[in-house]
């Protein structure tokens, strides 16, 4: 009885104590939501008040009438769904090669991109940035998504999975004559569902959330991402309206917290997996 | 799948040999489309800034002159690229204690509960899915500002966040915790999660008790993970830019410009492409040398495991 207790007792602790952090956590974006539901001229009143004399959507509908983060959104959306695409394809295909093909010059060609997983990019940004020059691709979407899918780490996680695969599968499919390319399209990537689906989260969410390269490569607003977007222009044009700043904030910052609401389970595997993946 | 693998005896060692690395035609083309943009947008750069390094190039691409040594040199007796690196160290060392160990809190906390395990994720884990800008505009904008901010505006104090320069650096790193120390909860979470339960149950029978478990069972079981957590969180921190370039500048006083807002300032700002290379590359090597360490830690910990 004394057990049961003392079990439940350290619970309601435990759980007080998450109560409080949690809200500690919560409490900076729900500010930000605060906010921006007020009227303009009651952001900045002292002493603060979480609800103003009204609640109002006005500074939504300003940012969505008057601003670029439709369009950065959108820009965001395909720049990270297509770096997150090509990523993946190439570095499966590769990470296969490696795993179950010889060929010449294989064992220094893998020595080479496991090399780069050392390379920060962002000690490159200026070799880079000539190079985009040279190549006449600043300000276009190219010269965002590029230098993203050189992503050396994702290739070493699919190869050691495609390592810990057993071959029997692919044995029997080309016992029935199936090339090469067949198996792998039809057999090893549909096999490997899981570790794909991790590693694109984690693609799609660091390219979502990158800000230092593509801020120096695109100068036009019509090709900004929306990190690069919201941090050039919110500052410049929208003086002390708060409300508004804060509305860019909250619809900035909503896509990956619903997307995190609704697939939490492969989020949180997404992130484990490919973090740990150096273990 | 098994039925399927009884094959004619004749084809099968062919199709084994296929699939054991045989040589094949095919093994270069699975490589070729990563290889190609993996040599034109990171070996390329790579060489390509080690050669800028050298030169006196601008950011138009001219006065593109064979310098030697001589941006090392200047960058070595210049009072402002120290300031930047010894900014990132002291960044990299504030920040990596509190995100390691909160990190390790919140996932013991959180892996203990029995109850909502999506509000705890949510809310440790949510603010690294926000953008750097989201993050920066949010805290300089309505957290930290010393009249109407969050902070002062409920605790009643009037601290100067970011204004103060002995005060900015760990306002930065505040932020930054706040909004990155979800990675590190759920690597933790998964980590204890791994630990087999069977442990705990034999302890439970020797009558430990919960602090017993944890020190005996728990934090040694941890112990991997807490090294990779520790070495990925340095490499990370070292490379800190967005959120100090968008909530200080690297002010005041340049209190808290790190490094990589260093070269991009001479750089970009500056135009002196070659210089910024150069800065860039001093950063470069400290990050190698941590990266070639944990390299090694990790095979001699392999190694003593099996």
């Amino acid at each position: 009885m004394t057990k049961r207790f003392s079990l439940s007792f350290s619970q309601l602790v435990l759980l007080a104590v998450a109560l409080v952090l949690a809200a500690i956590w919560l409490a900076p974006i729900a500010w930000a939501v605060a906010t921006s539901l007020k009227p303009e001229d009651e952001t900045t009143k002292i002493p603060l008040q979480w609800f103003a004399s009204e609640i109002t959507l006005d500074s939504y509908r300003l940012v969505l009438e008057t601003g670029g983060i439709v369009k950065w959104a959108i820009n965001s959306t395909v720049t990270a769904v297509i770096v997150t695409f090509l990523t993946v394809l190439f570095s499966a295909m590769a990470a296969y090669g490696f795993a179950r093909t010889q060929f010449r010059g294989q064992r220094a060609l893998l020595a080479l991109i496991l090399a780069g997983i050392m390379v920060p990019p962002q000690v490159l940004i200026a070799p880079l940035f000539a190079e985009m020059v040279a190549l006449g691709l600043v300000d276009t979407w190219w010269a965002i998504i590029l230098p993203q899918v050189a992503a050396p780490l994702i290739v070493y996680i699919l190869y050691k999975f495609f390592q810990d695969v057993p071959p029997e599968l692919e044995q029997a499919a080309f016992v029935d004559g199936a090339g090469r390319w067949r198996v792998f399209f039809t057999i090893v990537l549909p096999l490997s569902r899981p570790v794909l689906a991790a590693v694109s989260i984690f693609t799609f969410i660091t390219t979502w959330n990158n800000f230092l390269w593509p801020f120096l490569v695109s100068t036009d607003p019509n090709t900004m991402t929306l990190p690069v977007g919201l941090a050039n222009v919110v500052q410049g044009t929208f003086g002390l309206r708060y409300a508004q700043i804060m509305a860019s904030v909250v619809l900035a910052g909503l896509p990956l917290l619903v997307v995190f609401v609704l697939f939490q389970r492969q989020i949180v595997r997404g992130v484990a997996h490919t973090g740990l993946a150096g273990q | 799948m098994t039925t399927t693998v009884a094959a004619p005896a004749a084809t099968a060692p062919v199709a084994e040999a296929k699939v054991k690395r045989g040589w094949t035609q095919h093994g270069l083309l699975f490589v070729a489309p990563f290889l190609v943009i993996y040599v034109a947008f990171l070996v390329w750069p790579t060489l390509l800034g080690l050669r800028m390094s050298l030169s006196s190039v601008n950011i138009a691409g001219t006065n593109d002159d064979f310098v030697g040594f001589d941006n090392y040199a200047e960058a070595f007796a210049d009072p402002r690229m120290w300031r930047s690196l010894w900014n990132t160290l002291v960044f990299t060392v504030l920040s990596t204690v509190p995100l390691v160990l909160l990190g390790l809190a919140f996932a013991l906390l959180v892996h203990h509960l029995r109850f909502v395990q999506w509000l705890w994720r949510l809310s440790f884990f949510g603010p690294f899915l926000l953008p750097s800008a989201v993050v920066s505009i949010l805290w300089l904008q309505m957290i930290y500002p010393p009249d109407y901010g969050l902070i002062n505006g409920t605790l009643g104090t009037d601290v100067l966040w970011l204004g103060d320069p002995s005060m900015a650096m760990w306002s930065v790193v505040m932020t930054t915790v706040w909004w990155t120390v979800g990675f590190n909860f759920l690597l933790y979470l998964a980590a204890l999660q791994s630990i087999p339960q069977h442990l705990y149950e034999a302890a439970a029978i020797d009558g430990a008790n919960a602090w017993d478990k944890l020190r005996s069972i728990t934090l040694p079981m941890l112990s991997r993970t807490t090294a990779l957590i520790i070495v990925l969180q340095l490499l990370a921190s070292l490379k800190v830019f967005d959120q100090i370039y968008l909530m200080t500048g690297g002010g005041p006083e340049d209190s808290t410009r790190p490094i990589i807002e260093y070269a991009y300032d001479v750089g970009f700002t500056g135009y002196r492409i070659g210089y910024a290379s150069a800065v860039s590359y001093i950063l470069f090597a400290i990050i190698v040398i941590v990266s070639l360490a944990q390299l090694r830690l990790f095979r001699k910990r392999a190694e003593g495991s099996s």
